[in-house]
């Protein structure tokens, strides 16, 4: 933590209570996020019945907005962790292979990068979970498998470079297995920029999660979500301003955060393209 | 051979200049001066400040270096304390600057033509007219083929004629040349420091010459100032100094340079031991750790810039024991 | 010759890519037939249907049928609306071209200046105010920027429609939402390009010859800066294209995003298809472009040529 600015801090602090309280959902929230009252709908923040405050209101099917925003936290967080993991792991094995094969197998693999870099993600994703139903598990999935070609160049271009230094095929006469090579001089060596684009990912898939609920592709109802909030908050826009504001200040502070946070670790990590 | 410096009164003087990057003084106490018609020699090692120097006489120092102390005169006017404005009138027009890689101090998207109007001030025909003229003076064919050319359809020392041309078209008093020659071949080299002798001889424009290069120095300059980590070692008419240094850096220097007479396969001399950095300035010589003549005094104490011998100042010591 | 022969290859493969890709991607689920085929059907008008529409064929020749339909243009007959898929893409596709150039025109005029503005004035005020809305615009889901839109000037101060594309005033909201991450991109790419200029010899060597920082900005560095510029413009439109579908979804702007989401809703899936490979192949075209334009600019590149 030495080093850190008191910027950095303060991003690393609202980042972490944002995932404390998702984390902790079930047992700080004020409400059940599922219950439904028919008398309390659209009611306005501060409102207050027999159960207790409604902190920021309630939605269109008497639902209490804070609680559902704290477990909508949780969704946001699981997907994007999940779905970076995902791509990740997919990426740089891809890369991996691509870098210290060479051959044909690398042709194919940095072609099919290319291609799936020319196809818009959303649009993709879109597609993608139309086909195969949306759901917790294909958002994942759909997400994890159209993300992966970013991780996949890092790797690649880094084995590449290692595999062609002179210790490394000395290690390879010397019987050490390809697993070992990659393990001690490729991984280290990509972790900081895997790090960083790690990172952007993160807040993107966010973004991209909140994206695809808002449009009833992603988590489904009656599950929270902040995007499927905003979007019946679009319907209400006129008389519930706060099913739209309250979600969308959160989602907004998260990605803010993430990116933030993003570019301080670009900064330390690869200081000559520092001020990007 | 230029006139005596000792009493003809110089166009530009620097005087007790001081710049500092962070909190250390990268360049202290360097005071030099060139008379019209003369070449002085600034030379250094790379990062003895010679650059920052001449970038400061042209206002144009990088954002992170500042203007610690010091003048600098030209025709007696300050230019440290002018405002933008004036500055700006007189760059270009009475004190100029070449640059070490031609090819990069050329917009590559801009023709040779605009780039070196720029330089008069003028437009239209009148501005054409100037620039097929400086073009062929300095040396270049078929200057009107040349003007509409761009950069990367020029060699190095065309563009570094094209450099020179900008940068006395308008006959300006003082020309500074940051290192004209290093990015060039040997045989052109030659014909680079050729050219300009010549133009200044004949304009009366006074060249301030930074090189690290002491076989240029013995070519063209009249008289020499030599630095070392920031400030001034010695200072002194050319011939006399390879002659007799008076600063045991000089000597070293000149030592280091290779001569036809040595025998073949004898290993070249090297001065032992780097450059301190500037983080590591102290109240000592700076040149202490490397320097044969070093002792008890030295590493105590900073010797200041004396008077050695007519026209001749030292930064030594032991000035007198030299060689 | 050769580069430009090279990037035409490149190109050419990814659209190959792109297509097998949303190939594959619609047998996702097995059979596609269940994908097209209305509500309630009967297992027997099924099978006829798989037959009608060729998906009971061996795999490789439905690809080859694919492949030869899309190179004669015919992206097929959307069973739900009984029309040819590429009059109706056709006929939604101005909408969206005209919210893109919307976005373009706000992430240009907004972010070029922003970006040239905070690499001139590095270190001072301007830049961090600058840096902060930029930051600001790509933290932004664009979808909660369009709501904000609507709550504040259609709702509340009741200036601007909130949805529909009926007047031209209904085109600004959109366009601002769209246009904020773009805007954002630019801002940062021409900060970038315009720092990078600036670090290089030619800058001073200008200054030298008399020339004050402004005409030197004006004059050289801008036009060497513009270079990468272009290519991040390119790429953009590629983006807003494919942003579109949320925002139109947002502001009900009757273009071929919002056609994907009523097509999904309908299980349109054949005009949802189209639409990808539409987008993808104008990403793809938008990339060439933006590599052939350096040709253009660039003199140098231009006499290898």
């Amino acid at each position: 933590m030495r080093g850190l600015t008191i910027s950095t801090r303060v991003l690393l602090g609202v980042l972490l209570i944002m995932l404390a309280a998702a984390l902790a959902a079930p047992l700080i929230s004020p409400h059940d996020p599922l219950r439904q009252s028919l008398l309390l709908r659209l009611k306005p923040p501060g409102s207050a019945d027999a159960l207790g405050i409604f902190l920021l209101g309630t939605d269109d099917l008497g639902r209490d907005l804070f609680s559902r925003i704290l477990y909508g936290a949780r969704a946001s967080f699981a997907v994007a962790t999940l779905s970076v993991v995902v791509s990740l792991a997919v990426g740089v094995t891809l890369g991996l292979v691509a870098g210290w094969v060479r051959g044909i197998a690398a042709a194919i693999i940095m072609r099919l990068v290319d291609t799936m870099l020319s196809i818009p993600a959303i649009l993709l994703a879109v597609l993608t979970v139309a086909v195969i139903g949306p759901s917790f598990t294909s958002l994942v999935m759909v997400l994890g498998l159209t993300r992966w070609p970013r991780y996949t160049r890092v790797a690649y271009a880094s084995t590449l470079q290692v595999a062609a230094m002179p210790f490394v095929q000395a290690s390879e006469m010397a019987g050490a297995s390809t697993a070992r090579i990659l393990a001690r001089h490729v991984l280290p060596n990509i972790a900081g920029p895997l790090m960083v684009v790690a990172t952007s990912e993160f807040g993107l898939m966010i973004l991209f999660e909140a994206g695809l609920s808002f449009l009833g592709l992603g988590i489904q109802p009656p599950a929270p979500s902040w995007g499927s909030i905003m979007s019946a908050g679009r319907q209400y826009v006129e008389r519930a301003w706060w099913l739209t504001v309250f979600p969308g200040i959160g989602l907004f502070t998260l990605v803010l955060c993430v990116n933030l946070l993003g570019d301080a670790l670009r900064d330390r990590l690869d200081p000559r393209s520092a001020g990007r | 051979m230029a006139s005596d410096p000792v009493t003809t009164k110089p166009v530009l003087e620097i005087r007790d200049l001081a710049l500092a990057i962070g909190g250390a003084r990268v360049v202290d106490g360097v005071s030099c001066a060139v008379a019209p018609g003369e070449v002085l020699a600034l030379v250094g090692e790379s990062g003895c400040g010679k650059s920052l120097t001449a970038l400061a006489a042209m206002r144009l120092l990088p954002r992170a270096a500042t203007l610690a102390g010091g003048e600098v005169l030209l025709d007696g006017e300050n230019l440290v304390a002018l405002p933008e404005q004036r500055m700006r009138a007189l760059r270009g027009r009475r004190i100029t600057m070449i640059f070490q890689e031609p090819l990069a101090a050329l917009d590559p998207l801009s023709s040779v033509g605009t780039q070196v109007a720029e330089a008069t001030g003028l437009s239209g025909a009148a501005a054409r007219g100037a620039v097929l003229a400086m073009l062929a003076e300095v040396g270049i064919s078929d200057p009107a083929r040349r003007i509409r050319q761009y950069p990367f359809e020029l060699s190095g020392g065309m563009a570094q004629r094209v450099m020179i041309a900008t940068a006395l078209i308008s006959r300006p008093a003082v020309l500074i040349a940051d290192e004209p020659t290093t990015a060039l071949d040997v045989t052109i080299q030659a014909q680079i420091l050729d050219l300009l002798r010549r133009l200044a001889a004949d304009r009366g424009t006074a060249i301030m010459l930074i090189t690290h290069d002491m076989g240029v120095v013995a070519d063209i300059a009249d008289r020499v100032t030599v630095m070392y980590a920031g400030r001034i070692a010695e200072t002194g008419p050319t011939v006399e100094l390879f002659a007799e240094p008076r600063h045991p850096y000089t000597a070293l220097l000149l030592a280091a340079l290779p001569r036809l007479s040595d025998a073949p396969k004898a290993p070249l001399a090297v001065i032992r031991g780097q450059v301190p950095l500037p983080q590591a300035f102290s109240a000592a010589c700076r040149f202490a750790d490397r320097c044969p003549l070093a002792d008890e005094r030295c590493r105590a104490e900073q010797p200041p810039l004396r008077e050695v011998g007519k026209g001749r100042l030292s930064a030594c010591w032991h000035a007198e024991r030299v060689r | 010759m050769r580069h430009v022969a090279s990037r035409l290859l490149q190109a050419v493969i990814a659209t190959f890519g792109v297509i097998t890709i949303v190939f594959f991607v619609m047998r996702l689920s097995g059979d596609p037939t269940l994908l097209l085929v209305p509500e309630g059907a009967t297992a027997a008008q099924i099978a006829e249907l798989r037959h009608q529409l060729g998906f009971d064929r061996p795999l490789v020749v439905q690809y080859l049928a694919y492949l030869s339909d899309l190179l004669r243009g015919d992206l097929g007959q959307s069973l739900v609306q009984r029309l040819p898929v590429s009059l109706i893409l056709g006929s939604r596709l101005p909408y969206t071209l005209e919210l893109a150039a919307g976005a373009l025109a706000v992430a240009l005029i907004i972010g070029i200046p922003a970006g040239i503005a905070m690499a001139v004035w590095r270190g001072g005020v301007v830049e961090r105010i600058l840096a902060a809305i930029v930051v600001a615009g790509q933290s932004l889901p664009t979808f909660w920027s369009g709501i904000l839109l609507i709550l504040f000037f259609g709702v509340t101060l009741r200036w601007l429609p909130t949805s529909g594309a009926d007047s031209p005033a209904s085109l600004i909201m959109p366009s601002l939402a769209l246009g904020a991450l773009a805007m954002s991109t630019f801002a940062r790419m021409t900060r970038i390009s315009v720092l990078d200029e600036l670090s290089r010899d030619y800058v001073n060597a200008a200054r030298a010859r008399g020339l004050s920082m402004g005409a030197t900005v004006a004059r050289h560095v801008l036009r060497n800066a513009a270079i990468p510029v272009i290519t991040v413009t390119a790429l953009e439109i590629g983006n807003l294209l494919a942003g579109a579908v949320i925002v139109e979804t947002v502001f009900a702007w009757p273009g071929i995003g919002q056609l994907a989401m009523q097509s999904i809703q309908a299980r349109d899936f054949l005009i949802v298809q189209a639409i990808v490979l539409f987008v993808s192949v104008t990403y793809i075209a938008l990339n060439l472009i933006a590599d052939l334009a350096y040709t253009a600019i660039d003199p140098r590149i231009r006499s290898d040529a």
